[in-house]
């Protein structure tokens, strides 16, 4: 029970970087409707704005920078790559993004380089232990930001004027615009709004200061199996896609070397995927999305 | 030959066409007819000019023109996006090399010839393809592209953990053993060099695949490909089998990427599993829209294209002082980050600027001299 408990904490805790990369796809594609693959380079750069500024300004104050300046990166790219092609089969957009991470992510390996760069924040190594079990502080902290966060968006969409446009823009943009919203603003927004949950997830990414590498990037691609899992167009489906994606990669990586050693060394690390193809197969737009209604 | 190529049009009347079948041809004008037989035979003839080096890299293009060809057939006609051709072109130089491998070998080797891996390589990525594309067939789009990725993601988990087959990460083995009529493919014999003869063979099998593959787009399967794509629902209505193109679109497709997989490990010697990642998928996908989807000739173009500039590009550290060697120091870039950086520029800016990629470059340009000196 305690090997579980211990998952389940740890599952949540790297859930959450995923639920918050996932709430930047989903709130791109819903405005959009475009697969954004340039989140993984969105991350790095906000990871980048920590490792850079955490000597001069604190952690919270990198943190802060970076998500402006993610944010900001967010907006750049949507006004050059993509407002160009508003219209254009999603698929073709969607390459776009991955040129546009293909590039971002070669100049971040360039200003990582072969080295770790390590992120120091508050809680580092830190941990609570509970009887036989260790909770790390990183994980909880994780955890409270990102529901923090989650609950400020949900606020936002729901409360905000801006928000009500975005989304009535999602519904039906040709009706939005009639009626006075300004859906380039809302694309924008989007955009901003990801680049700065990608930041947010970016500098917690690191695991108590064991650094940064080029290949941190990797770690926002979970974040696509939890949007399918929870469907693409459902915010509360892409936090629980990321949370669940966390948990089963925790749980795997903690039991699977005793009951399964047939299925490979590191297994943990492509079980979203599996989990993934089986939701699929029941659901195939995921928990929360809803089917597409045709017409011919 | 004919049900091959196609009936000819009226003789010195090229745009005249008196029969359906005249119209459809493969070479429905002689300008088409001869400028693909002089590069045919221009290209069959560039080893005896270049050296082993350039020929190695126009043999890596074309074997990635043959994994093109296929992506182009399921993406470009059929519409149905996919990001795992990297896992097929995995599955048929893993099976190449594998039924083609040295018995005696650290990984399992069959020691069979040419007649056995080359059809191997082809159904073996088929038959998984054919497996997996009645899931696939359900989702649509995004969805679609989504696991496609996933299957790229655990291919190449698979692939680093059955080491017995492909010698484990970072390991890798040996790649195919390629010989026809007892003359290895690969080795420098007492004519031409390994490359020579490796390029001839890359060669030879783009020529034949992409005749095949026109044959299939320009058919009655090529259509109901279009018809999928262009309207899945309108399609169905008026009688194209939606499950069964989708289906055959992925086979066929999964086919062609084992081939490229064999050929592009008789060019390069060691096959690691790690090589067939998403960044191999992107790729082929950049190569597709780069020189044109759903076009043939597109598919060469970008593939050839693509290979060719990148690693020019790697060069660069040659001709300018700023941008150091890969491993030198200084330099914003150095000329492999550099290669990467215009990769990513070229896919943005070809979907930006010409969506219709190399292909349409080269039909705007045949108009333009179509109508010469007038402007239509």
């Amino acid at each position: 029970m305690s090997q579980f408990l211990q998952a389940l904490a740890q599952g949540l805790g790297q859930g959450s970087i995923y639920a918050l990369i996932a709430l930047g796809f989903v709130i791109i594609y819903k405005s959009t409707l475009v697969v954004s693959f340039a989140q993984p380079a969105f991350m790095i750069t906000g990871s980048l704005f920590v490792v850079f500024l955490q000597e001069p300004l604190g952690f919270w104050g990198a943190l802060a920078v970076g998500v402006v300046g993610t944010a900001i990166l967010g907006l750049l790219i949507e006004r050059l790559a993509l407002r160009p092609m508003v219209g254009e089969p999603v698929f073709v957009v969607a390459i776009i993004t991955i040129g546009v991470d293909i590039m971002l992510r070669v100049i971040q390996a360039r200003l990582i380089g072969t080295d770790l760069r390590p992120i120091r924040d508050p809680w580092g190594f830190d941990s609570w232990i509970l009887g036989d079990i260790t909770i790390f502080q990183r994980d909880a902290a994780r955890l409270a930001i990102t529901l923090v966060i989650v609950a400020a968006l949900f606020a936002f969409f729901k409360f905000s004027r801006f928000g009500l446009g975005m989304r009535a823009a999602a519904f039906d943009q040709e009706t939005a615009m009639a009626q006075g919203i300004n859906v380039g603003a809302v694309f924008a927004v989007s955009w901003a709004l990801a680049g700065a949950l990608a930041a947010v997830a970016g500098s917690l990414v690191d695991n108590g200061g064991s650094g940064i590498s080029a290949n941190t990037w990797v770690i926002a691609l979970k974040a696509l199996p939890a949007i399918i899992i929870g469907g693409l167009d459902s915010l509360g489906g892409a936090v629980i896609g990321g949370l669940a994606v966390g948990v089963v990669e925790a749980l795997v990586g903690s039991y699977q070397s005793d009951l399964f050693p047939w299925l490979g060394s590191n297994f943990s690390v492509v079980s979203p995927y599996v989990l993934l193809l089986i939701v699929l197969m029941v659901r195939p737009y995921g928990l929360f999305g809803t089917p597409e209604v045709e017409r011919v | 030959m004919s049900a091959l190529i196609g009936q000819r049009g009226v003789s010195k009347r090229p745009e005249l066409y008196i029969s359906y079948e005249a119209d459809m041809a493969l070479f429905n004008t002689p300008a088409k007819r001869w400028s693909v037989l002089g590069l045919i035979a221009l290209a069959a003839l560039l080893p005896f000019v270049l050296t082993d080096d350039l020929l190695v890299l126009l043999a890596r293009g074309f074997a990635l023109a043959v994994g093109a060809i296929g992506l182009n057939l399921v993406t470009g006609y059929a519409g149905q996006v996919s990001l795992g051709h990297a896992f097929f072109v995995g599955l048929g130089a893993f099976t190449a090399a594998m039924v083609s491998g040295d018995p005696d070998g650290r990984q399992i080797g069959l020691g069979l010839p040419m007649i056995v891996w080359l059809p191997a390589a082809a159904l073996v990525p088929a038959i998984i393809g054919a497996l997996i594309a009645p899931i696939a067939t359900r989702l649509k789009g995004l969805y679609l592209a989504i696991v496609t990725l996933g299957l790229v993601i655990l291919g190449e988990h698979i692939f680093r953990e059955a080491r017995p087959i492909t010698g484990g990460f970072g390991v890798g083995r040996p790649g195919v053993e390629a010989h026809l009529f007892g003359v290895s493919l690969t080795d420098t014999g007492a004519w031409f060099t390994g490359q020579q003869k490796t390029y001839w063979f890359a060669l030879v099998l783009l020529a034949v695949l992409a005749l095949l593959a026109r044959n299939v787009a320009r058919s009655a399967v090529g259509r109901a490909f279009a018809a999928v794509r262009d309207r899945d629902i309108a399609a169905e209505v008026i009688g194209v089998q939606l499950t069964r193109s989708k289906v055959l679109a992925f086979t066929i497709s999964s086919a062609y990427a084992g081939v490229a997989g064999a050929v592009l490990y008789t060019i390069t010697r060691q096959i690691t599993p790690e090589t067939f990642n998403l960044g191999m998928s992107v790729l082929f996908i950049a190569m597709v829209l780069i020189g044109g989807a759903s076009t043939i000739s597109g598919s060469i173009a970008g593939a050839l294209f693509l290979t060719v500039v990148l690693r020019l590009s790697e060069e660069l550290s040659r001709f300018a002082s700023f941008i150091p060697p890969p491993g030198g120091r200084g330099g914003l870039l150095n000329s492999a980050q550099f290669s990467t950086v215009l990769y990513g520029l070229l896919i943005v800016g070809f979907l930006l600027f010409e969506p219709r990629g190399l292909f349409g470059v080269w039909i705007r340009i045949r108009n333009y001299w179509k109508g010469w000196p007038f402007s239509y």
